[in-house]
């Protein structure tokens, strides 16, 4: 009278696991993974905001002011880029990153863009699953000191202290340098630049090394800038250069081509003043990169008129260049290896065509 | 279960690999043996720009294993005092550890850092006005430098064999007390054995001379070089790392000795046993039961709060390995998995010894 009594189901157990395991393991066999055939372009478009990844307050590169509002010439560039894709120069958000996880946030995906005053170098191009795209700034890294040391020279800091940022290819280049020329040194490594920048003021170290044009930036922040100079040598090149994913060239070249045309554009003499008048110009590099002409921005994936837009909003490079950096900031830095190749300088942009 | 845990592990770390790979990303542990390229600012063992990232993985290892070790050491001490000044009868003495204890570990330990350091670096006098003690300890804004020793030919050899004496001084101080234990009578060994140590010591330097050179601190250009010198990060880290640590053992002590009944109090006292006496020999050795596993909890606090070096440059594990070089090499995923690894490492090999020590005053129920 045991009817009510189900049959028992005999398990073994090594069956179990088998199933279990393989059920568990199955999705990674077959290398089933986050799919992600959407483009980054279509991603973007799809939530209607770049995310673009910047410094935490480099002024002249991106700082944000005191209503918030991001300001470089690493901001404008996500700026042309948002303007040029989703046609807003405000539909973006600013994620700040410190040096030490800036790649990693690129190759995540948390962020589109990576505009954050980051040397070009071999290892990184290759390495870090990342593509630059091309120089934005051509730098060089040198030293700031206290005048009262009376140090002229990289060559007289044998034995200084010196402070840098952590994670770095200053770092490298400092012991590069210091190695070469059988100079002795040492460094402190601070993982915020303000932290580096606050322990120099405090004479922690006799020198400050960094990116030239990011010492100039920084001494507007020392209690007293007038009592420290920058070193005029370089000891290395450091081409500060906008970086996207690697593996989606369609991204790279629409982020590429937004660098470009802000070159062009100056190079032609097109600025956010004299665009409309210049629509009507006779000239046809202008008319192709108005898109007057031609269908180049819709063989980016965009419209035609994606260079008016970044031009008319940001600005050409000459324009977003001399706001930042140069005449019309704070920093009033020469454009010397920044001006254009017809200018002697090293920007030189492909043509429209 | 156990093997549908590995199993997702498993699944995971497969998963990682591949999307590393599809991003083409360098991955695997090659890197290890590549040059560094970067110096750091201290270093127990030699290190240079030029050594590998292995080499520096053990140099910040190093870094963080010092700072633990003596912090451990200095919060052991202060919070024992501050804990049983808690319970003194005096008032003011009572009061001013309260006042340490509530005001260190109530604030946040990132800001005690930058606090020490800063006070340490603003405070401090540039190297060419330090202060110096007869011209051979200097404290200045880059370091405390104290006057050292180099060892010549031998000098090696005989610092091992002095340390092994020392370890050996140890040994023969438990037999001798042992001895005293067993027979009532007090055995001269460990009198003998420095005797003849130092007979054998005199020997070895009348014959072959002192193997050992003063290395003194002198200013050189920018800096001090040469003798022993603690870099202002170590000092602040130490201090900061210590008290804050104190603060915690001060309230882990304070409950332990008031967990000792009041009886244990009054029997010592009904014997006539000093003050001293009975709390060195009665309430505290009962008050470790108690305070021994909270404690293991703080060390291990203190060695994990090691890594909040990183704001000042001091340059322990996490601010080098996974910091730098993560950021140099952009591997990830491999180095947060070593430096976990050794955190955990790290702290199973305190928890152990905490817990064999525990086991050895451990309550023992008859």
């Amino acid at each position: 009278m045991n009817f009510l009594k189900w049959p028992t189901i005999e398990f073994s157990k090594a069956g179990l696991l088998f199933t279990i395991v393989t059920f568990l393991l199955f999705p990674a066999l077959s290398n089933v993974m986050p799919a992600k055939a959407e483009g980054t372009l279509e991603l973007i478009k799809k939530r209607n905001v770049l995310t673009c990844g910047v410094t935490q307050g480099l002024p002249g590169f991106s700082a944000p002011d005191d209503k918030g509002r991001w300001h470089g010439i690493d901001a404008d560039f996500c700026r042309a880029v948002a303007v040029a894709v989703l046609g807003d120069a405000d539909a973006i958000k600013f994620v700040p990153l410190s040096a030490k996880v800036r790649f990693t946030a690129l190759q995540s995906g948390e962020i589109d863009l990576l505009a954050r005053n980051t040397t070009w170098t071999m290892h990184r191009d290759t390495a870090l699953g990342i593509q630059f795209i091309g120089a934005n700034y051509y730098d060089g890294q040198g030293f700031i000191v206290k005048k009262d040391i009376g140090v002229t020279s990289v060559r007289e800091l044998d034995g200084a202290s010196i402070c840098a940022n952590a994670g770095t290819t200053t770092e490298l280049n400092v012991a590069d340098y210091f190695r070469s020329n059988g100079m002795e040194y040492d460094i402190s490594s601070f993982e915020k630049s303000e932290e580096a920048v606050a322990a120099y003021d405090a004479g922690r170290c006799d020198a400050y090394t960094t990116d030239q044009s990011g010492l100039y930036a920084q001494r507007q922040r020392l209690v007293d800038p007038d009592a420290h100079i920058v070193l005029n040598e370089v000891i290395s090149k450091e081409p500060l250069s906008p970086a996207v994913r690697q593996g989606d060239d369609v991204w790279a070249d629409i982020v590429r081509w937004v660098h470009y045309a802000m070159l062009n554009a100056e190079e032609l003499g097109v600025n956010s003043q004299n665009i409309d008048s210049m629509k009507a110009s006779p000239n046809p590099s202008i008319r192709r990169l108005l898109g007057v002409e031609g269908s180049f921005g819709e063989s980016l994936g965009l419209d035609n008129d994606w260079a008016t837009r970044v031009i008319l909003k940001v600005g050409n490079y000459g324009e977003s260049f001399d706001r930042n950096l140069g005449a019309g900031s704070e920093l009033k830095i020469e454009r010397g290896l920044n001006a254009l190749w017809t200018q002697g300088g090293l920007q030189f942009a492909p043509p429209i065509r | 279960m156990v093997s549908a845990f590995i199993g997702l592990v498993w699944w995971l770390i497969d998963n990682t690999v591949a999307n590393l790979a599809r991003q083409n990303v360098a991955t695997g542990f090659g890197f290890l043996d590549n040059n560094t390229g970067f110096d750091i600012n201290q270093k127990l063992i030699a290190y240079d720009e030029t050594s590998s990232y292995l080499r520096l993985l053990l140099v910040g290892l190093l870094n963080t294993a010092i700072v633990s070790v003596l912090g451990i050491l200095l919060a052991t001490v202060i919070g024992f005092m501050v804990g049983l000044a808690r319970l003194s009868d005096n008032w003011l003495v009572s009061k001013l550890a309260f006042i340490y204890v509530e005001i260190f570990r109530n604030l946040p330990l990132l800001i005690q850092i930058l606090f020490w350091y800063v006070l340490l670096i603003e405070l401090l006098p540039h190297p060419k006005k330090s202060f110096s003690l007869w011209e051979v300890f200097f404290l200045n804004n880059r370091g405390l430098y104290l006057p050292w020793f180099t060892t010549l030919p031998g000098g090696g050899y005989l610092l091992w064999v002095l340390g092994l004496f020392g370890a050996g001084w140890f040994y023969v101080a438990h037999k001798a007390r042992k001895m005293r234990e067993l027979t009532g009578h007090n055995k001269a060994y460990a009198r003998n054995y420095i005797l003849i140590g130092v007979i054998c010591l005199g020997g070895y330097l009348s014959l072959w001379g002192v193997p050992f050179e003063a290395d003194l601190p002198a200013l050189k250009g920018f800096n001090f070089r040469g003798g022993l010198s603690f870099t202002p990060e170590f000092v602040a880290l130490l201090v900061a790392l210590s008290l804050y640590t104190a603060s915690f053992i001060a309230e882990i002590v304070r409950a332990g000795v008031l967990s000792v009944s009041k009886g244990q109090f009054e029997a010592a006292k009904a014997l006539g046993l000093p003050t001293s006496v009975s709390m060195n020999k009665v309430i505290i050795p009962q008050a470790m039961r108690v305070i021994i596993p909270p404690l293991t909890s703080q060390y291990l606090n203190l060695t994990k709060n090691s890594s909040l070096a990183a704001a000042i440059a001091y340059p322990e594990l996490v601010s080098v390995f996974a910091g730098t070089a993560l950021n140099q090499t952009g591997q990830a995923v491999e180095i947060i998995f070593i430096t976990m690894s050794i955190y955990l490492f790290l702290s199973l090999l305190t928890s152990f010894l905490m817990n064999t020590y525990n086991a050895r005053v451990a309550l023992v129920e008859k």
